[in-house]
């Protein structure tokens, strides 16, 4: 089972009290885009073995979203923040390192 | 005008834990910006309570404030009280964001009354129901068995479980399998 720590009402949530989102830091094209960066929005994912970003909804609790940090091999949780950021947060990413040298994701490093 | 009537019309089983409806009791959402002075102080007015902290319930006789999310806190009073309540609310926070609503006839109180009631609760909810994460002053949203449910513990060997008046007979019926199933032992 999976256990995120919601970073907005400070609880333990267990995977049946979420929702999945999806994928986290994704941009938004719409009027005015090119149709790549439209098609890039709408269908291209990551699909990666290893570290990856999350959004999760804590549905049956305090009903807000939030980002998550972990890896598709391992389910290792690295870390959760919340949805009001662009990018993971810099002691999440130094964390990430720590335990997955040189890994990648989209733009982030 | 017809009489307001509870989900399960105060409906008890008894066993070595009871199962019993609350009855009415007055329930209010409020939502907004928690950290506003006048919006604490009009909650303090009402309930007579401090303002719970995060995962908090602040606890009185017959009222009380639960701290639902970010934004949001669920105010409890003797269900008569309500309409002068949400007046109180509206005449406090005019002008500002915020929402507050009548929830009292769209929810049930459930009390789960005995020796073993906290593992009634945590063989239906997969929140930490162990002594040492959870005691008198907590406040957790979950699920038990299919449903949304809020609980929180009155007193040693009294939870108090709140859900939607829809799911208010399952929840019961739930509550009571629990309890007939006996305890595990494990806390
Ligand atoms: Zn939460």
């Amino acid at each position: 089972m999976l256990t995120l720590h919601c970073p907005y009402c400070g609880t333990d949530a267990d995977e049946t009290d979420l929702h999945a989102g999806g994928q986290a830091h994704l941009k938004r094209y719409g009027p005015g885009s090119s149709d790549d960066q439209f098609e890039d929005y709408m269908f291209m994912r990551e699909n990666p073995k290893g570290v990856h970003f999350e959004r999760w909804r804590h549905v049956y609790g305090c009903g807000k979203w939030f980002l998550a940090a972990r890896c598709t091999a391992t389910l290792e949780v690295f870390g959760t923040y919340p949805a009001q950021t662009t990018e993971p947060p810099p002691d999440l990413r130094a964390k990430i390192s720590a335990k997955r040298p040189g890994w990648t994701w989209g733009d982030f490093a | 005008m017809s009489d307001p009537i509870s989900a399960l019309q105060g409906r008890s089983t008894a066993g070595e834990v009871t199962i019993r409806e609350a009855g009415l009791c007055g329930m209010i959402t409020l939502r907004g910006e928690l950290s506003n002075a006048k919006l604490r102080a009009v909650c303090k007015k009402i309930t007579g309570q401090a303002f719970p902290e995060k995962a908090k319930i602040a606890l009185g006789e017959d009222r009380g404030i639960a701290w639902m999310s970010p934004d949001e806190v669920l105010v409890m009073l003797p269900y008569a009280e309500v309409t002068d309540a949400l007046a109180q609310i509206d005449s406090a926070l005019a002008g500002q964001h915020y929402l507050a609503e009548n929830v009292s006839d769209a929810r049930a109180l459930i009390h789960v009354e005995g020796g073993f009631a906290r593992e009634i609760l945590a063989k239906l909810t997969p929140a930490d129901l162990h002594p040492a994460t959870f005691g008198t002053g907590d406040f957790r949203r979950s699920h038990l068995g299919q449903v949304a449910a809020a609980f929180w513990m009155v007193d040693a060997d009294t939870f108090a479980v709140v859900c939607f008046r829809s799911v208010a007979d399952y929840v019961h019926d739930l509550l009571v399998a629990s309890a007939k199933a006996g305890p595990v032992g494990v806390f």
